[in-house]
């Protein structure tokens, strides 16, 4: 993914933090996965695998159970909060989400896993700003309050 | 947020176990969706009734247990089976008992068996204004843009807990001042004849769901005589590649009679869309090349009358090739009034199967040796891929007609290019 030669990486308390607000609250670490791309849950999330697979999204194959998915928001079917239910019943859900906007879609699937089943899947709203910074993100840590630190890999560029 | 008396006592648990589960859900969808306050609905239209997963069964069992019953009339979506010949379709038996079991959920719960995707095409159809919550992204698009009632993207959960407590965050698409147009899309030197095809409606649709984002698109160019059935076709492609909930058409749906009243003051960025555009858009709907063919699906959403007494004109004297299985998924109200009008025979005469109550992308119903379907629907053709495994050539319904008939694909280019 970058050019250059690898530096160090950042811990994350070293890191600046971005204060978010949180939909759901609770605490979440993992690996980072960032799109841009607005993701369809139903058809484009394998509940049993925890898996991208909608074939027109750019993720598409990547796994995402257990990682810090940071992502600008739901799209397509409504039936996408039953997926992610199913996926937090599994536990293939993400660690935790990270969105551009309020997504009744998401938010509804984390709700109703608190219901059903007393797991929580924090999920968090950044601004644009906030949004673009996590790109570079590999590790995200989230807490209760919706403060997010995260680690960034620092590479040289090469000349 | 702010609750009224009654919203109250529903989160408290005077009215039953089950509305205050409901409530504490739609509660807590208010405050991700940051709502100040709650308002009331008048009818609601449910897809959580879709074998999905075991999630989707527990939670429908759940609120089943707890003696739920809605308060409001509530139309069910497609289910995940066609309820009475589901063995005629090799669906395996212990698949077709959760099916049923979560069918028998939401009946229990005093839902009305319309099973289907469509419901804007029966007696549900909501009124101009009226506030409703719907699900079903398809149907959502419709009611907003075509009939002028007003929802949110209701999903699985908050569409069987609206129907149980009547009541759905005051937020988004049900205030006027969130109905104006963002982005206006303007049709440029589209051949008139193309807007009288079937096929057109989709391939816009698909691309305005990709070009769209979350702006509310405003459409310029549309004849005013755009059939319902186009509408719908261009919705549900919209509502697939993106998340369209809402779109106007000038001189063509009710809130946009002109095209400053769509957009109410909103300045708005202006695209041109020409045939050039429309063909990347068609090209990226179709993920299989070549002649092969082995099933043509139609029916996403389920055809309506109209559609299948097209389909009926345009196949009847024919026959489809046997080694091409011709599917069309639509609801009972549809089918029985096919039959009521004797034109159900030519369509099983031609070699068409009717499937009822579901739809494919759904129900495990299609024999593993088919590979390549042909259809003439965007989200059909958007979904298969990842859904079912399978690949999709995208055509028009005579395309679709005259490729089940010489059991290869056939493709009518003409129609796409400047005479």
């Amino acid at each position: 993914m970058a050019n250059g030669e690898f530096i160090e990486t950042r811990r994350l308390d070293e890191m600046p933090r971005i204060q978010g607000e949180p939909l759901i609250a609770g605490c979440a670490e993992g690996e980072a996965l960032f799109t841009n791309e607005p993701l369809s849950f139903w058809g484009g999330y394998n509940a049993r695998k925890g898996t991208i697979i909608d074939t027109h999204h750019e993720l598409c194959g990547r796994r995402a159970a257990g990682h810090v998915l940071v992502l600008p928001g739901a799209r397509g079917s409504s039936t996408g909060s039953g997926i992610l239910l199913e996926a937090i019943r599994l536990g293939n859900a993400p660690a935790a989400i990270i969105l551009k906007r309020r997504d009744a879609i998401l938010g509804l699937g984390a709700i109703v896993g608190r219901e059903l089943y007393g797991k929580i899947l924090p999920l968090v709203i950044v601004s644009e700003q906030d949004f673009d910074l996590l790109r570079k993100a590999s590790r995200i840590r989230i807490d209760e309050a919706g403060v997010i630190v995260y680690e960034q890999e620092i590479f040289q560029e090469r000349s | 947020m702010k609750l009224n008396k009654r919203d109250q006592q529903l989160l408290e648990g005077e009215m039953g176990a089950a509305p205050q589960m409901a409530m504490r859900i739609l509660v807590q969808l208010g405050e991700v969706l940051g709502a100040n306050e709650m308002m009331d609905v008048e009818q609601v239209h449910v897809d959580g009734c879709i074998y999905e997963s075991e999630a989707h069964l527990d939670f429908a069992e759940k609120l089943a247990a707890l003696g739920a019953h809605v308060i409001l009339p509530t139309s069910l979506n497609a289910t995940s089976l066609d309820l009475h010949n589901w063995q005629a379709w090799g669906v395996n038996t212990r698949w077709a008992t959760k099916a049923q079991r979560m069918a028998n959920a939401y009946l229990a719960m005093g839902c009305t068996p319309t099973w289907t995707c469509a419901p804007y095409q029966t007696a549900f159809a909501p009124r101009f204004g009226q506030q409703i919550a719907w699900a079903e992204s398809n149907a959502i698009v419709f009611a907003n843009s075509v009939v002028g009632a007003r929802t949110n993207r209701y999903g699985d959960f908050t569409d069987i807990c609206a129907a149980l407590t009547g009541r759905v965050p005051k937020t988004g698409l049900h205030l006027s001042e969130n109905r104006r147009g963002e982005l206006v899309f303007e049709l440029v030197g589209i051949p008139p004849e193309l807007f009288e095809n079937d096929a057109f409606y989709p391939v816009f649709g698909h691309y305005l769901g990709i070009h769209t984002r979350d702006k509310i698109p405003v459409i310029v160019g549309l004849p005013p005589d755009t059939p319902q059935d186009g509408l719908k076709a261009l919705g549900a492609g919209a509502a697939s590649s993106g998340s369209v909930a809402l779109f106007h058409a000038v001189g063509v749906t009710p809130e946009a009679p002109t095209l400053k009243a769509a957009l109410g003051g909103n300045a708005a960025e202006r695209i041109q869309v020409t045939l050039a555009e429309l063909n990347d858009a068609r090209a990226d709907l179709s993920s299989a090349q070549g002649a092969q063919l082995d099933a043509v699906v139609l029916g996403s959403p389920h055809f309506s009358l109209q559609e299948c007494l097209r389909l009926a004109q345009v196949i009847e004297g024919q026959r489809v090739n046997p080694a091409v299985e011709f599917i069309v998924t639509t609801n009972r109200m549809v089918s029985e009034a096919l039959k009521a009008r004797g034109v159900l025979p030519v369509l099983v005469q031609a070699g068409v199967r009717l499937c009822e109550d579901t739809c494919i992308l759904l129900s495990p119903m299609l024999r593993p040796a088919i590979r390549i379907i042909m259809t003439n629907s965007a989200k059909y053709a958007y979904y298969t891929p990842s859904l079912l495994e399978r690949r999709v050539v995208f055509g028009s319904l005579r395309d679709c007609v005259a490729s089940a008939v010489t059991g290869r694909v056939v493709l009518d280019e003409s129609i796409w290019t400047t005479s």
